[in-house]
């Protein structure tokens, strides 16, 4: 049987988005002009501080973990850490070593930090707010090109990590840098593969349409759950986090690609790390979490857009956002670093393969469940078909990938469970290795 | 007021993005370099969101900027090419002479083409809900056959890359 190009049930749902997501009318120049600066101040000043409440988390949280009190003396229970802190480094002398390549040692950590904080200019993080000069949209930039446009601007944070590396002139941060290269486009490739699935399911590379469909449908997070897991891991090493924080690893580079970094050039580092994390908090919510979508009920997604929606959705993301920050800190407590060649092999050789297989399976579910007319919208129990097909298979598909995960051979720890046949043919191999390197090879 | 603001940006990005080009053929240290060039492919993206071609725009910067002047820096400081003492000009008077003039030539055809009408190849964009599917639909359905070939050609090179790494292996 010769397939249809263009199946007919899927243009059909597209309509059915559309009902939701009708890209809004902008309002008047002036106004809008007015609005972005707002916004863009807005946002820029809540991720600042944000940043510096989160240095402050991941102290409270680390010593919560591992027993113990953390910063407490300054401010009522330690909350003016992060002010101390700031005017700390900004008052410190700052060195520069002397075989720097100076022009590039301080473009460096602009070049780290600009990008990591453009990002989030594309993210909705609440629903559009009626006011007497039309809706607006509660993205600093409301760009149809969305998520290309955070893949493409954070793909450019590797270069101030890079330069800042080679600038220094110091073999550890060299080292450092160069890690963080091949790890930073490893993994973006698989990033961007697995959320190519949710591209797949909405059709569109517009977030806020990606947060409409979801709304129509539930949330990606189940019938993509592969997809999830994979950009969730991938998104943990491009921010350079434990337990992929080989760029900067303490034990074998002393501080990596920032050792030679003080004062506020340091810190800017920091902030960059931080705001990294918040935007793939963000993007992990908008493009799984339904966005600023509040669950179990349609009352959110339709007009009229009032303040009290607007604070609702607000706080909503905000509450999915906080998770996710939570979720950096607690996985850091709670796995340790890879090998350099486990995090390379676990890029290149699982989780790329997995997402490009999963895309092909993707593919071809959405395109089986769209010409058996499976509706897209919810239909009995709030739930909808077409979202629970997928889940299932997804349930299924998940089940698979974490048994063979599992069995401690891909990835092996140190502890990995061999059986008596793999030990015995270990000793083969090594005893021959030995013995090869004792004739002088 | 909007011609003015559209025709400020246009001179912005065009200007830098020429001094960003002169600046990557005339630095002597490729790291210096290879970061010029990544400041005209940013300005060239500009240009490009600013015609309403936001996806090429962001593609460029994605390819282009993203992956593989990254990977390019990459090489250029694992082989310690960065110090610009350590490489020399290799071409000859004659060479530079060549190149300038095919660019001056290059320049004139551009002033000749602006003189003529372009007939105009795409309207303006009309559907602002899905920037994506202008480009993917011909690419996927009218011209599958080309697009297929192209990476088969781009696999080729892989493959060709990998047997060239390999080769050291057999020979020791």
């Amino acid at each position: 049987m010769m397939l249809p190009l263009v199946v007919p049930a899927m243009l059909a749902d597209q309509a059915v988005y559309h009902q939701y997501y009708n890209p809004l009318e902008p309002v008047a120049a002036l106004p809008w002009l007015l609005f972005t600066i707002l916004k863009m101040i807005i946002v820029f000043t809540v991720i600042m501080v944000g940043v510096a409440m989160l240095t402050l988390a991941e102290r409270k949280i680390s010593a919560w973990i591992q027993d113990r009190i953390g910063p407490n003396r300054t401010g009522y229970g330690g909350l003016l850490q992060p002010a101390a802190d700031g005017l700390k480094n900004i008052m410190k002398e700052e060195t520069y070593p002397d075989a720097a390549y100076m022009p590039l040692f301080i473009l460096a950590p602009m070049m780290s930090f600009i990008p990591a904080l453009i990002t989030f200019a594309v993210i909705p993080f609440a629903a559009p707010l009626s006011t007497r000069w039309g809706l607006v949209e509660m993205s600093v930039a409301d760009a149809p090109i969305g998520f290309l446009y955070i893949l493409a601007i954070s793909s450019l944070g590797v270069y101030g990590v890079v330069l800042a590396g080679w600038s220094s002139n110091n073999k550890y941060s060299l080292l450092g840098g160069v890690r963080s290269s091949a790890q930073m486009v490893s993994y973006e490739v698989a990033m961007g593969m697995a959320a190519v699935s949710v591209l797949l399911l909405s059709g569109n590379v517009s977030l806020p349409a990606i947060v409409h469909q979801q709304q129509v449908m539930g949330w990606n997070v189940f019938p993509l759950l592969i997809g999830f897991f994979i950009f969730c891991v991938a998104s943990f090493a491009e921010t350079n986090r434990l337990p992929f924080d080989l760029p900067e690893a303490e034990s074998e580079l002393i501080a990596g690609y920032h050792t030679e970094y003080s004062a506020m050039k340091f810190s800017m580092f920091f902030i960059a790390e931080y705001s990294n994390m918040v935007t793939a908090s963000a993007l992990m919510v908008t493009l799984f979490f339904g966005g600023w979508d509040i669950p179990g009920t349609q009352w959110d997604n339709v007009a009229p857009h009032t303040g009290l929606k607007f604070l609702l959705t607000l706080a909503f993301f905000f509450a999915k956002l906080l998770f996710f920050l939570f979720l950096y800190m607690w996985i850091r407590w709670t796995l340790p670093r890879f090998r350099y060649d486990q995090l390379m092999s676990l890029g290149w050789k699982i989780m790329l393969p997995l997402a490009l297989a999963y895309i092909v399976i993707t593919g071809g579910a959405v395109l089986v469940l769209d010409m058996l007319q499976v509706p897209r919208t919810v239909q009995w129990f709030g739930i909808s078909p077409f979202w629970a097909a997928l889940g299932v298979l997804n349930l299924v598909l998940a089940a698979l990938v974490f048994v063979i995960l599992d069995r401690g051979r891909i990835i092996s720890p140190a502890y990995s469970r061999l059986s008596p046949v793999q030990v015995a043919r270990l000793r083969a191999r090594s005893a021959g290795r030995s013995l090869a390197a004792s004739q002088g090879d | 007021m909007n011609t003015l603001v559209y025709t400020f940006h246009f001179y912005l990005f065009g200007l830098i993005a020429i001094a960003s080009a002169l600046a990557f053929v005339t630095r002597k240290s490729p790291v210096a370099a290879a970061l010029w060039l990544v400041n005209t492919m940013f300005c060239l993206s500009a240009l490009f969101v600013m015609l309403d071609a936001q996806f090429i725009g962001a593609v460029q910067v994605l390819v282009y900027a993203g992956a593989i002047m990254v990977v390019f820096l990459f090489v250029v400081m694992l082989l310690n090419l960065g110090q610009a003492s350590d490489v020399t000009d290799i071409r000859g008077l004659g060479g530079r002479l060549t190149a300038g003039l095919v660019g001056l030539a290059m320049l004139a055809e551009l002033f000749a083409l602006s003189r003529l009408h372009f007939p105009r190849l795409v309207g303006a964009m009309s559907d602002h809900a899905n920037i994506v599917n202008p480009v993917s639909a011909p690419l996927f359905q009218e011209y599958l056959l080309p697009f297929e070939v192209t990476s088969v050609v781009l696999l080729v090179a892989v493959v060709g890359a990998v047997v060239l790494a390999k080769r050291g292996d057999n020979v020791s």
